[in-house]
């Protein structure tokens, strides 16, 4: 059973419908990766996913439990996690209390999962007394990954992680990312950076105008000649 | 030696009695703006109601601090903290939390602040009249005269004064220690840093507007009450603290707890050194003065009815030289 | 759109000048909107009943003094509803722009004090004034010094320590001289010039200070505006009140004179109705300008402004330009109405001036009848008036029975009934302000916001 799944999602803002009929599923340990042109509706469909707009058809199911529109309160008390793709952490808190308040709901367990973070994203222990908002691009979305990995999600949507992050950066997220999925959580993440994060994708998922185009693995849709033309330049 | 006794009575201890309660009042303010994003115009008057309580269960009990050789309104504050906190709470329920719902624009908030204003002015005055009163009900307040050898003038200190320093620091460090340390205070910070995240985080956003309140009614009523005990309430209070309240806020960056104490102080100061009389430091030597310069009797930069001219003063360069006050607070 | 239903006229269209003037309170609604204004033919009608009942049971001439007043209050309101309703401005001092106006129709109208010109103290006022100058040039001067190279550091202490010592002096100086005025001949006395001179200048001196506030707050967050213009009123609160030479401060004057017959000569009823007439003759100059105004280009533009500040600065507008305008054209406002409403009250006593009557009371006034909307602004003057007035009476009735009860239950034996009484019309107003800002935001005639294509 998928660990997380979404069948014929319709859904928009102020009634213009911007999702019409998106079917994904991955498994929890997979990488799912959403791309596809701009206004595809790859952001919303996330959004949509943690409850941050109405769905006004189709279901979304997290371990088989229908979630469709439930809060993102009651998400995150589920086990889902959630890093925005701007604004994704507390600018002038440090380090350690942006993770910190990712374990809002578990505080008992905050010290050894802050332990955890540190090994898995080295570069924050040494600044972790630091105003996140002082960081550089890539610490910060470690700082927003690691708030987001602190509640133990089972599964974790990531919105355009690499965004504005040179390319040595953007190896090392993807390579972070690659391990989280390989520790049990389903990743659902959406990427600009199509190529790239195909290579790392268990399941890739192309959306165009709202809907799947083309729904395979990361390898597969790499390499479909069609594809390649029409979403990843040639 | 006189001079400078005369000066420390009423300059630095009435400087530090306003900057006390002008910087709790303040990050009150602050804090209201940071969690919930307006400026909170009733302040002054949760104040005016904190103190009222106080006063009223004073007159119940007069005698209720006598075992503990304290002030019968100190032993009652802490009563009067969470009654104003719990009325704090009901109003944001009962009033601006549809307001919020509705997400009107802050403004509005601000105009819905002063209809909690007048409301709250009216049901105090309409219950204890508009004349000043005492909290010291049935009992007399002690002033302390620490001479100082080889001069005759005294330090003069009251009892009031005392708690109200101690208080004053007592709260701010706890206040300190609560936002950097306690998960609760992180929380608040991180809300008032990133809402939405908070919310994505699963931070209860709720509770956070809630535990504002909670902190803000009960600095208000220790700030009213402290003052009262050593002037006297007076119903109109508020009147005249809302102005450097906000100043103080505002000065020290809006959105900055330890900013608004900094902006308390500083205005509080402000305000005693410019209805100072500055001639009475400068009488030992007016006779060394050149006869063509006479010194006038008062030298006070304003005089005490228009001390509302400096903290609006403060305010005014402020919003001219540097919007987000001394401290960057988040509003410009 | 508008096009489409043969019935109505385009909502753009402007209004013939002729249907305006005296007519307006009658004509206005149909200016308006030329569909069918039947929400604001039943509220007008219902207005006009309680008008009516209470010239029938407090007799004309109370009624008449009522709606002098409740006119009064329409200018303060019209002031408010363009900075509030029309650009999003929140002015929380009111009542000092109105004190501003009713000193300036005060000094304006009443006798000359000869003791006052003949004695040297015009000339030594003149002195000081001379002083004043010559200290804020002095000051001006040094902040110049950077031409011959003076640091900027230095510059600063210099300025600070020469206007502060010359602050110092020309106050010192000051109050020797406004001391002697009062002690010798009272104070400085009027001009003796027809009230209406009085009034435009009050206009202008509110005009001023507004320009003065609103340059330092339009370009920042919305509060700090409520909180300067909070601030100003009390202030100039302040000064009118202690400033004795000038002003007789808490001794008051009294009578002012009026634009029109007095009392004393046509007796109250005609006196009254002819102040009547002039009010409502200002009111439907100022109605039929801003009607102008606000379908012209300009009003467009200040409305896009507070509707979507980013998208208008986009397009290229000048917000802090229209803004400022806005705001002083409001206070402009404020200080005709309160001079009129000064003058006909026939006393100037800056203690008379309160922050509940003078500033929430007219805020009340325009939230309830619809901010933006200048019909339901007038609306919302008559009506908040007439039950603020008629509240005092039954506020007491009210305090009386409560007290009974409270005496015979609890034994609670409040005194001063009088001023008690007075402050639960306080929470009232407050509650009001709420209730509407939660259950009727736009206000009973809410503003008309036109749907183009």
């Amino acid at each position: 059973m998928p660990i997380l799944e979404a069948i014929d999602v319709h859904g928009g803002y102020g009634g213009m419908n911007i999702l019409n009929g998106v079917d994904m599923a991955i498994e929890a340990d997979e990488v799912g990766v959403i791309v596809g042109p701009n206004g595809a509706g790859k952001s919303t469909m996330l959004k949509a996913v943690f409850g941050l707009l109405t769905i006004t058809g189709g279901e979304i199911r997290l371990r088989g439990e229908p979630i469709t529109n439930l809060s993102p309160h009651k998400l995150v008390e589920m086990g889902m996690g959630f890093v925005p793709q701007e604004k994704n952490i507390f600018p002038s808190l440090s380090v350690e209390e942006n993770l910190e308040m990712g374990a809002f709901l578990k505080p008992a367990t905050a010290s050894r999962l802050k332990q955890q973070i540190f090994e898995f994203f080295p570069p924050l222990k040494e600044k972790r007394r630091q105003p996140a908002g002082e960081l550089s691009g890539g610490q910060r979305q470690m700082v927003a990954m690691g708030r987001a990995l602190m509640n133990e999600p089972s599964v974790l949507l990531l919105d355009e992680p690499t965004a504005g992050l040179s390319p040595l950066y953007m190896n090392e997220i993807f390579e972070r990312v690659k391990a989280i999925a390989a520790s049990g959580v389903g990743v659902l993440m959406v990427e600009q950076n199509a190529k790239q994060a195909l290579r790392i994708a268990h399941r890739g998922f192309v959306l165009a105008a709202g809907q799947n185009r083309f729904t395979d693995t990361g390898e597969a849709l790499l390499n479909d000649p069609q594809v390649a033309r029409s979403f990843l330049g040639g | 030696m006189n001079e400078l006794i005369y000066f420390f009575n009423y300059v630095v201890v009435a400087g530090s009695v306003t900057g006390c309660i002008y910087a709790m009042g303040a990050v009150g303010v602050t804090l209201i703006y940071s969690i919930l994003r307006f400026a909170h115009f009733a302040h002054a008057d949760m104040m005016t109601l904190g103190t009222f309580v106080v006063l009223l269960l004073t007159m119940l009990f007069p005698h209720a601090g006598d075992a503990l050789g304290l002030p019968t309104a100190i032993v009652m504050l802490p009563i009067g903290m969470v009654f104003t906190s719990l009325v704090a709470v009901g109003i944001d329920r009962a009033f601006y939390q549809p307001l919020r719902a509705h997400k009107v624009k802050p403004i509005v908030m601000v105009i819905a602040s002063l209809g909690v204003t007048l409301m709250l002015q009216g049901l105090i005055r309409l219950f204890a009249g508009t004349g000043a009163q005492s909290l010291y009900v049935d009992a007399r307040k002690e002033i302390f005269r620490i001479d100082i050898p080889g001069v005759t003038r005294p330090i003069i200190l009251t009892e009031p004064q005392i708690i109200l320093f101690v208080v004053t620091i007592v709260a701010v460090v706890g206040l300190h220690l609560f936002l950097t340390r306690a998960r609760l205070g992180k929380a608040m910070r991180a809300m008032s840093d990133n809402p939405d995240l908070a919310r994505a985080s699963g931070i209860n956003t709720q509770l956070i507007v809630t535990l504002t309140w909670v902190i803000a009614g009960g600095l208000a009523t220790i700030a009213g009450t402290l003052l009262s005990l050593d002037v006297a309430f007076k119903p109109d209070l508020s009147f005249f603290l809302l102005l450097p309240i906000f100043a103080a806020a505002i000065v020290g960056g809006v959105g900055h707890p330890l900013g608004a104490i900094a902006g308390g102080f500083l205005v509080g100061f402000a305000e005693t050194l410019a209805v100072f009389n500055w001639s009475v430091l400068l009488r030992p030597i007016r006779d060394s003065l050149p006869s063509w310069i006479e010194l006038p009797n008062n030298l006070a930069i304003v005089g005490t009815e228009y001390k509302i001219v400096v903290p609006f003063f403060i305010l005014v360069a402020v919003l001219i030289w540097r919007p987000t006050g001394i401290f960057k607070g988040k509003v410009i | 759109m508008n096009d489409s239903d043969s019935t109505s006229q385009p909502r753009r269209s402007t209004p013939q000048p002729s249907q305006n003037a005296s007519q307006h309170r009658r004509d206005a609604p149909a200016l308006a909107r030329p569909t069918l204004p039947l929400r604001e033919l039943v509220l007008f009608g219902g207005l006009a009943v309680i008008v009516l009942g209470v010239f029938s049971m407090m007799g004309p001439a109370y009624a008449t003094r009522m709606l002098v007043e409740a006119s009064c209050y329409a200018i303060l309101a019209l002031g408010l509803t363009i900075q509030w309703g029309y650009a999003g401005q929140f002015n929380a001092g009111i009542m000092g722009f109105v004190a501003l106006g009713g000193f300036s129709a005060t000094f304006f109208s009443i006798p000359v004090n000869h003791a006052f010109w003949q004695s040297d103290l015009p000339a030594r006022l003149g002195w000081v004034l001379l002083a004043i100058i010559a200290v804020v040039a002095i000051v001006f001067a040094i902040t110049r010094l950077d031409r011959i190279g003076v640091p900027k550091l230095l510059r600063t202490i210099l300025a600070v320590v020469a206007g502060l010592i010359g602050y110092l002096v020309v106050v010192s100086w000051l109050r020797s001289v406004t001391g002697d005025i009062e002690s010798q001949v009272e104070f400085i006395g009027g001009l003796g010039l027809p009230v209406w001179l009085g009034w435009i200048v009050g206009g202008a001196l509110a005009g001023g200070i507004g320009y003065v506030i609103g340059h330092i707050c339009l370009g920042l967050r919305s509060d700090y505006l409520v909180i300067a213009t909070l601030g100003i009123a009390e202030i100039i609160k302040a000064f009118l009140k202690n400033s004795d030479w000038l002003t007789r401060g808490t001794a008051t004057i009294s009578p002012l004179p009026w634009p029109v017959p007095t009392p004393g000569d046509v007796g109250f009823l005609s006196a009254r109705a002819f102040y009547l007439a002039v009010t409502v003759v200002m009111i439907a100059v100022i109605f039929f300008l801003l009607h102008r105004a606000y379908h012209a280009p300009w009003g467009r533009m200040i409305r896009a402004i507070r509707d979507n500040e980013v998208s208008a600065a986009a397009m290229g507008k000048s917000i802090n330009r229209r803004r400022q305008e806005i705001f002083v054209f409001g206070c402009i406002l404020m200080g005709v109405g309160g001079a009129a409403l000064t003058s006909f009250n026939g006393i100037f006593d800056p203690q008379g001036y309160l922050p509940l009557n003078h500033t929430f009371l007219v805020l009340v006034m325009v939230i309830l009848g619809g901010p933006g909307n200048n019909l339901g602004t007038l609306f919302g003057a008559v009506l908040v008036y007439v039950i603020w007035i008629m509240s005092g009476p039954l506020a007491l009735a009210l305090m009386h029975l409560v007290t009974a009860l409270g005496g015979d239950w609890f034994g609670w034996q409040p005194g001063n009934l009088d001023s008690r009484a007075l402050q639960a019309r306080v929470f009232v107003i407050g509650l009001l302000i709420l209730m509407v800002l939660r259950f009727a935001p736009r206000g009973l005639i809410p503003e008309k916001v036109a749907q183009h294509d």
